[in-house]
């Protein structure tokens, strides 16, 4: 993590309020209005900032989070100047500037000079500095062979690649930063996040909006996190990234709810009731977070009287593999006489670590033994999310370290000057 | 690390600068001029290299009318026995395509520079005040034309016709007034399109530029003369033919009807000028998020 040099508050917001008048129906005519001249038009209140107060230190990178619609994109845009707060304050201490879209203004039907310049400006350059600048912003996003063609005929990494050059030309001490980087290959994401981090090693302070987690946990210092125009938490980025996706994935409790408990064949001696997952705390929980312990617990009523079954439990991830199997088949603890009409609750205890994303839970009842005779099998029991603060691509996160060990150099290579 | 987010006041920065949004003229003077000249530069290229014959096409809608009206009026109808109809007939024509390319284009020109309201804080009044910029872009070069007409139909270049450069500038403000105000409304108020084109037709006739106030007066509507030489763009036209084509057109004190009556057109240009100042002052701020 980068040093605070300085501790100091270079963005103060303060109690920001911001709500945008929706109209119920449009009226977008003065004919409605010379005909209806009394008629109040109605306006449906919707509040995107509810008292917003951080504060952003001095060479920090402070990442801003949130769901879609949680007042993110609203909040970079007061900071930016482009709306105006209904209440509270926003004061910022040096010169800033906006990557909210790239190339704004770009015209497509000139050339990449007129462009630079004219962005250049818009994004506070003079026009002496952008006239001065263009060599390097053309040398930058390698442009210098197509600098006469028309902007239309770029492809569109090209364009981007221009857009890019010019705004990172403009010597601002703080940076706002929206998702641009969603946009262009691997490549030059790679690239924009290396000159980001660059900036923050220059002691430029970034404010970084996004909804992607790992970048969040990679890039920033801090983040906040924005729900519903509030701010639930300020912290961490590892804290704010576990809440975000504790939230992000709430929704999820009707869907796990409504998970179709699939009864099988009317003459299955074994029924299916329903399932949960509970947390250490014994709370009920419809998403899980990878480094917590949960019970996965599932209910079956019996429809017949059963002797020595074995109960086995599949996760399966979205394209129906078995990712883990648990049964009672081998420890043999199912064995006894079962009563039609008992109600059987099995529990699975475990941390998690599989790969971020949906499962299910597909329950098994059979006899124990060779082969292991299914009796009923039940899918789709339970539905749930898992979720980690990182999505590594790997099918399982098992715990792991990671260590270097680097061979010294041979004597004579190491004596080298460097 | 984490922190506080219930009643502890939030700190702010010492030396800060307030964000309080976006405006007509927030960001310097500077600022403001560069992007202004910026953009029209950008808007007259594109018409000047946007087309195989770039800037014949900007003169083509001015001569044509012209032209169809010149042949119409002298040669069918002789509605003027002026001298150099012809010339004071263009140069009225070329006036009022400024205003109108000023006027009309300034309407829509907010919703056409969306992205860039959305995405960037500038100060919003460089918008119309681009459009009014290019227009007078071509208000010169067409001017040009008309001094060369003029000469080729024997009017004598002289000293009067600096003095349509005053003239001129009263034109621009006036423009710029309008511009600002249909500009802001606009972004509202969709009608104000269709309603400003029907005005601009009517302004055409109400100029004095096809029938000239000479004529107006010989027909016997001397008062009508006069009520319509308080209309600003008229006022101008009869005066830049007094200096430009021939002294035998009456100056716009005379065509009014004394000195002092001329705070009536100089007046609708302060009220139009405050008006769209005011207008486009109010609505900015919200610019961006009416659109």
């Amino acid at each position: 993590m980068a040093p605070h040099a300085a501790q100091d508050v270079v963005i103060g917001v303060s109690g920001a309020e911001k709500s945008f008048r929706v109209p119920r129906e449009a009226t977008h005519t003065l004919k409605e209005r010379v005909l209806h001249p009394l008629r109040r038009r109605g306006y449906d209140e919707f509040t995107a900032l509810r008292d917003v107060s951080f504060g952003v230190r001095r060479g920090e990178f402070f990442g801003v989070v949130g769901r879609n619609g949680s007042g993110k994109s609203t909040l970079l845009k007061c900071l930016a100047g482009i709306y105006g707060l209904d209440r509270g304050r926003i004061v910022v201490d040096g010169r800033m500037s906006t990557f909210i879209e790239l190339g704004v203004g770009f015209n497509p039907d000139l050339a990449a000079r007129d462009n630079v310049i004219m962005n250049g400006i818009m994004l506070g350059l003079t026009p002496r500095e952008a006239q001065s600048r263009y060599d390097e912003i053309i040398d930058f996003a390698e442009l210098r062979d197509y600098q006469e063609l028309k902007l239309k005929n770029y492809s569109s990494g090209m364009y981007v690649r221009l857009a890019f050059s010019v705004a990172i030309q403009v010597e601002a001490d703080i940076l706002l930063i929206d998702e641009v980087l969603a946009v262009g290959d691997a490549a030059f994401q790679q690239k924009c996040f290396d000159v980001f981090n660059d900036m923050r090693d220059a002691g430029r302070t970034v404010l970084f909006v996004t909804h992607d987690m790992g970048s969040v946990t990679r890039m920033c210092d801090r983040a906040l996190l924005l729900e519903h125009g509030n701010v639930v938490m300020i912290d961490e980025p590892d804290a704010v990234a576990n809440r975000y996706l504790e939230l992000n994935f709430a929704r999820e409790e009707v869907a796990a709810e409504a998970a179709p408990v699939v009864a099988a064949t009317a003459a299955a001696p074994v029924r299916a009731a329903g399932g949960w997952i509970e947390n250490d705390a014994g709370e009920h929980v419809r998403a899980c977070i990878q480094g917590q312990r949960y019970a996965f617990v599932t209910t079956v009523e019996l429809r017949a009287d059963l002797r020595d079954p074995a109960f086995t439990v599949l996760f399966l991830d979205d394209h129906h593999r078995d990712m883990l199997v648990a049964t009672t088949a081998y420890a043999r603890s199912g064995e006894g006489d079962y009563r039609a009409g008992e109600r059987v609750d099995l529990a699975v205890t475990l941390d998690p670590r599989l790969r971020p994303g949906r499962y299910t839970l597909t329950l098994i009842v059979g006899h124990p033994g060779v082969g292991m005779t299914e009796l009923t099998r039940c899918e789709e029991v339970l539905s749930f999310v898992i979720s980690g603060p990182y999505a590594t691509g790997g099918m399982t996160d098992l715990p792991h370290e990671v260590t270097l060990r680097r061979a010294a150099l041979p004597a004579e290579q190491a004596a080298r000057p460097a | 690390m984490s922190a506080t987010l219930a009643d502890a006041p939030q700190e702010m920065p010492a030396g800060g600068q307030e964000v309080t949004g976006p405006s007509a003229f927030s960001g310097g003077l500077s600022r403001f001029l560069a992007l202004t000249w910026t953009m029209a530069v950008q808007e007259f290229k594109l018409r000047f290299f946007g087309s195989v014959l770039g800037y014949l096409w900007q003169l083509m809608r001015p001569l044509m009318l012209f032209g169809v009206l010149y042949v119409m009026f002298t040669v069918i109808f002789a509605v003027s026995d002026q001298p150099a109809f012809g010339v004071a007939l263009l140069l009225g024509i070329v006036l009022y395509t400024f205003f109108a390319e000023a006027t009309a284009t300034a309407v829509t020109c907010v919703i056409d520079r969306e992205n860039m309201v959305r995405k960037i804080q500038f100060p919003r009044m460089v918008i119309p005040m681009a459009v009014v910029l290019t227009a007078c872009f071509n208000l010169v070069l067409n001017l040009g034309v008309v001094f060369i007409f003029a000469t080729a139909s024997g009017v004598r270049p002289h000293w009067t016709w600096l003095g349509i450069v005053p003239l001129l500038a009263l034109l621009v403000v006036f423009a710029s007034g309008i511009a600002m105000t249909l500009s802001a409304l606009y972004v509202r108020y969709r009608d104000v399109q269709p309603i400003w084109d029907v005005l601009l037709q009517v302004t055409f006739y109400g100029s004095l530029i096809l029938v000239p106030y000479e004529t107006v007066v010989a027909e016997g509507y001397h008062e009508l003369a006069r009520v319509l030489v308080a209309n600003p763009l008229a006022a101008v036209v009869q005066e830049a033919r007094h200096l430009v084509v021939d002294p035998s057109y009456v100056t716009m004190s005379e065509a009014i009807g004394g000195d002092w009556r001329l705070l009536v057109p100089l007046a609708i240009v302060a009220a139009t000028f405050a008006l769209g100042l005011r207008v486009f002052n109010r609505e900015a701020p919200r610019i961006a998020e009416e659109l």
